[in-house]
């Protein structure tokens, strides 16, 4: 064997072109592997999503739809809450988990409805969520319902370490739940108990799942990921209401396009007086909350 | 080739040298593989079931593992005690045994990385953290830059310890132009792992309990209070149990600079609990939760007081210096601030911070057998990486491990005996 | 005279007050699907989606679901023809429609004939005396909340059902407030979510 062909600081030629070697197989990698679907290019992310239907239909039986829909132009989406008219009755909890494919058991719910008391006002130090009267309303307490606020400034996706959480152009905050890692620190960030973890493998009743679903929203979730309200992505960027806004039967929830300056929410952002939760985090949430008597 | 044979002979001499050793330390090493392997089936059954088998749930989404990593960060910063008086102030007993210190930095971040991997809820992603095949949220997410800091911080620890046991196995001075820089490089290093882990808690607007300035500065108190107390009972066991001579001079100036840090430790505690209490806003009830209960919810409270009068009795243990000298009090002191910063930055951060939850409801967290016991198969990990780096290190500073050196199975060396300038510390 | 002119006065009120009520925003085209109509409010199916501006002009029909009347008793000129004469008179009901509890507002004010047209009960009336279908009911609400029809029309009171960027689906007033009865009565919740527990499931 000859002499070791060696640089000054040592390296030999042989273990440069293994490192070279190694570099080159990383860039294919990266460039062919398995990636974020928020930068995976058009025809890769209908590809995924063919195969996610393919893995549902066989998982559940049905025929599962992803949809692969888009924001629209122009549009940026806003939820307004009336809090004068909301009774309690949970109706919203029950039709989002039906909508969204929430595991019954471990049960999961987006939205939680906290029962507060009307001489004290909005302070959820007293708040109440395990409220089981006979009937509601009941006296003297008022109903809070609380889901992800979508903020503009969230903090949530601000600590994601991988990316896994991102707002899309109409205000949505979405998961990609196949490349979240479950480190939870969006949970720890988000002020409104508004994330929820798979602390173990979903489950929803054979003949309960909504088959029509849309990636970044309420398609079945792998244990061990985070989750949470997307304003019913697969409905509101086909044109319809989120669940809990059609089932509401007092017309608490109101929902629309925030740009558009005919739309519900503009009105009432024009007309009633309006709150948001925990303002003084300045995390401007889209979710407003308001008293229309 | 000359190099892979004596790499060759590094490991296989390596190998040796832990199987040999006498009955208490093969129980040490038996105790610490038992609670491995409880560790591995009490984490076959997490990975099985799912986090579900801890007792974290929505309300209180970090706990026992996660209070664990805090801790364990500053341990591993606490490496820094040793490499300031020994690189900065070239301070010769300091510098014999500083590298030692970054063994211990290395173990503990390598528990540190074990405890973060049990605890996110899909282990089999965590390359989803590294580029260039992840996606590393950087510069936005604290977690990102916690990711690159420790990794960065094991590499200089790892390269700067390599380096130099492996030159002197070789028989060679270690590099200065190597160790020096990176040396140096791993103090400000040190400092940028526990304060960055600080800003992971600190930066977070809806946990008030958390959000205060003091964090960073608190972290780096109570890992200097905590870390190098380890480190004092594992030199005096080398010095028992080898015929490593460790300087007097050395413990003693350890110890005292212990004694600062766990002042500043206890006055940044009383300033928080000033903060909270004097100001009395609604978000004092995280404070109250942990010193006096909330509701009738009690579980943390004998934590917080246990923590607290391990604290101020290592407190008066260290600052008369008679006490600090005595190896019968110096010892009790070591462990009651390593159990006292134990509580208080494990369960005593994360717990509080997170109870009653953004929406005002308590529950209560306490872990659960299954999170018990893959803790202390990480912690089993650790001690024993350490451990079994120790005997390597140890031998091959005391000149029985070398190249020119093959150890008699009577402990005596064979051959020629390195040059004494190719050690460290000279 | 002075009745007459009392009553000019009056009726231009209210049309001053009515016009200014449905003096909301410019037009939109009729058009949105009427629903399956209930007694009960459940919502109904989705309206249809993007037409124009959905917003409504002043005095324009807004097209709603079939009032929700109970069974039987429509058309009132069935009965209310010209063999029964009627009868304004403020009385309890004891031959028919006994089963009706009026309680629309506390004090009690209103009673049948002032919403009913006692001379054509097919019909209701507004206060200055014009005649409303039953399909436009809400005209008649209106008249006293106000600020509850300029919500309605602008899509804000009431539940929403169909598509946030089409045309808006509006129901009847009385499809969820029963104009006799009007105050909601309480409803069971459903069930409170489950506490955390350390047990794994």
């Amino acid at each position: 064997m000859g002499p070791k062909a060696e640089g000054a600081d040592g390296v030999s030629r042989r273990e440069f072109a293994s490192v070279a070697a190694a570099a080159a197989a990383g860039f294919l990698l990266t460039a062919c592997g398995p990636r974020r679907l928020q930068e995976m290019p058009r025809e890769q992310l209908l590809r995924a999503i063919r195969e996610m239907e393919r893995t549902y239909a066989e998982r559940y039986g049905t025929g599962v739809t992803v949809s692969d829909a888009g924001p629209q132009p122009g549009v940026e989406f806003a939820y307004a809450l009336d809090i004068s008219r909301c009774i309690g009755c949970r109706q919203c909890v029950y039709a989002c988990v039906e909508e969204n494919n929430q595991s019954r058991d471990p049960q999961v719910h987006w939205i939680r409805v906290l029962s507060m008391n009307q001489e004290e006002g909005v302070d959820f130090a007293h708040a109440d969520p395990y409220y089981q009267p006979d009937q509601v309303p009941e006296e003297g307490r008022f109903y809070v319902p609380v889901q992800c606020q979508q903020c503009r400034n969230a903090p949530c996706t601000k600590v994601c370490p991988t990316k896994a959480t991102w707002t899309e152009p109409d205000g949505i905050v979405v998961i990609d739940y196949d490349w979240c890692i479950g480190c939870r620190y969006c949970m720890s960030a988000c002020p409104y108990g508004a994330r929820h973890f798979n602390w173990s493998e979903p489950s929803i009743p054979e003949g309960e799942l909504n088959p029509k679903t849309h990636y970044l929203g309420n398609r079945p979730r792998p244990r061990g990921v985070v989750e949470k309200c997307t304003f019913c992505i697969q409905r509101t960027r086909a044109g319809g209401y989120p669940a809990c806004v059609e089932v509401c039967p007092v017309g608490a929830r109101k929902f629309g396009n925030i740009l558009d300056p005919e739309s519900e929410i503009r009105y009432i952002l024009e007309n009633k007086r309006v709150l948001v939760l925990k303002k003084e985090l300045n995390t401007v949430p889209r979710f407003f909350y308001f008293y229309a008597t | 080739m000359k190099t892979v044979h004596l790499f060759a002979r590094f490991v296989t001499g390596s190998v040796r040298l832990i199987l040999r050793g006498n009955n208490l330390y093969w129980a040490w090493v038996a105790f610490l593989v038992i609670l491995i392997g409880s560790g591995a089936l009490a984490y076959a059954h997490q990975v099985h079931t799912g986090l579900v088998v801890t007792a974290m749930r929505d309300q209180v989404s970090w706990g026992f593992y996660i209070g664990n990593f805090t801790f364990l960060v500053g341990v591993a910063a606490a490496a820094v005690v040793l490499v300031i008086p020994a690189y900065v102030y070239d301070w010769k007993p300091i510098r014999e045994i500083v590298v030692y210190g970054e063994l211990m930095a290395i173990s503990a971040i390598v528990m540190c990385l074990l405890f973060v991997l049990v605890d996110i809820g899909r282990p089999e992603r965590f390359w989803h953290l590294l580029p260039p095949l992840g996606r590393l949220n950087f510069p936005q997410s604290i977690l990102a830059w916690d990711v690159v800091v420790l990794n960065v911080y094991l590499l200089i620890n790892f390269a700067v310890v390599t380096h130099i046991l492996y030159r002197a196995f070789s028989g060679r001075h270690y590099d200065t132009r190597v160790v020096i820089p990176l040396a140096l490089l791993s103090i400000p290093m040190a400092v940028s792992i526990h304060t960055v882990t600080a800003f992971l808690y600190n930066g977070l607007p809806a946990r008030p309990y958390w959000n205060s300035s003091i964090m960073a500065v608190q972290f780096l108190a109570s890992a200097f209070s905590s870390g190098p107390a380890i480190l004092l009972i594992a030199l005096q066991l080398l010095r028992r149990f080898t015929r490593f001579d460790i300087q007097q001079d050395a413990i003693d100036k350890i110890a005292e600079l212990m004694a600062y840090a766990i002042f500043l430790n206890l006055f940044l505690h009383g300033t928080e609990v000033f903060k909270e209490f004097y100001s009395n806003a609604e978000h004092v009830f995280h404070a109250n939760y942990w010193w006096w209960g909330l509701e009738g919810h009690r579980t943390l409270v004998p934590f917080a007081w246990t923590a607290l009068t391990l604290n101020l009795g290592a407190f008066i243990l260290f600052i008369v210096p008679k006490w600090r000298r005595n190896w019968v009090t110096l010892n009790i002191g070591c462990l009651a601030t390593y159990a006292g910063c134990y509580i208080e930055k494990g369960m005593g951060l994360i717990i509080p911070g997170l109870t009653p939850d953004t929406l005002g409801e308590i529950y209560e967290y306490f872990p659960t057998m299954t999170e018990l016991r893959v803790a202390a198969g990480v912690f089993a990990i650790g001690f024993l990486l350490f451990t079994l780096m120790l005997k390597i290190a140890v031998a091959i500073s005391q000149g029985e491990f070398g190249d020119q050196a093959v150890v008699e199975p009577n402990g005596a060396p064979d051959g020629p005996l390195p040059e004494p300038s190719a050690l460290p510390g000279h | 005279m002075k009745l007459t002119l009392a009553a000019v006065i009056a009726s231009g009120m209210v049309a001053t007050s009515m016009l200014s009520a449905c003096a909301q925003a410019p037009t939109a085209p009729p058009g949105a699907e009427a629903s399956e109509a209930s007694e009960a409010s459940q919502a109904p199916e989705g309206s249809q989606a993007a037409e124009a501006s959905p917003v409504k002009a002043p005095g324009q029909r807004i097209e709603v679901p079939p009032p929700p009347l109970s069974d039987g008793v429509f058309p009132c000129s069935f009965c209310h023809n010209e063999d029964l004469p009627p009868n304004r008179t403020r009385r309890p009901l004891v031959e028919m429609h006994g089963d009706l509890v009026l309680a629309h507002d506390v004090a009690g004010r209103l009673w049948c004939v002032d919403c009913h047209d006692a001379t054509d009960y097919d019909s209701l009336h507004l206060a200055g005396g014009e005649k409303v279908s039953f399909d436009e009911s809400y005209r008649l609400c209106g008249q006293c909340h106000g600020r509850n029809i300029r919500d309605w029309t602008a899509g804000v009171h009431g539940r929403r059902t169909g598509q946030w960027n089409g045309e808006k689906a509006y129901l009847l007033c009385a499809s969820c407030h029963s104009a006799h009865d009007v105050r909601f009565k309480s409803v069971t919740p459903m069930p409170a979510p489950v506490p955390p527990t350390r047990a794994a499931k």
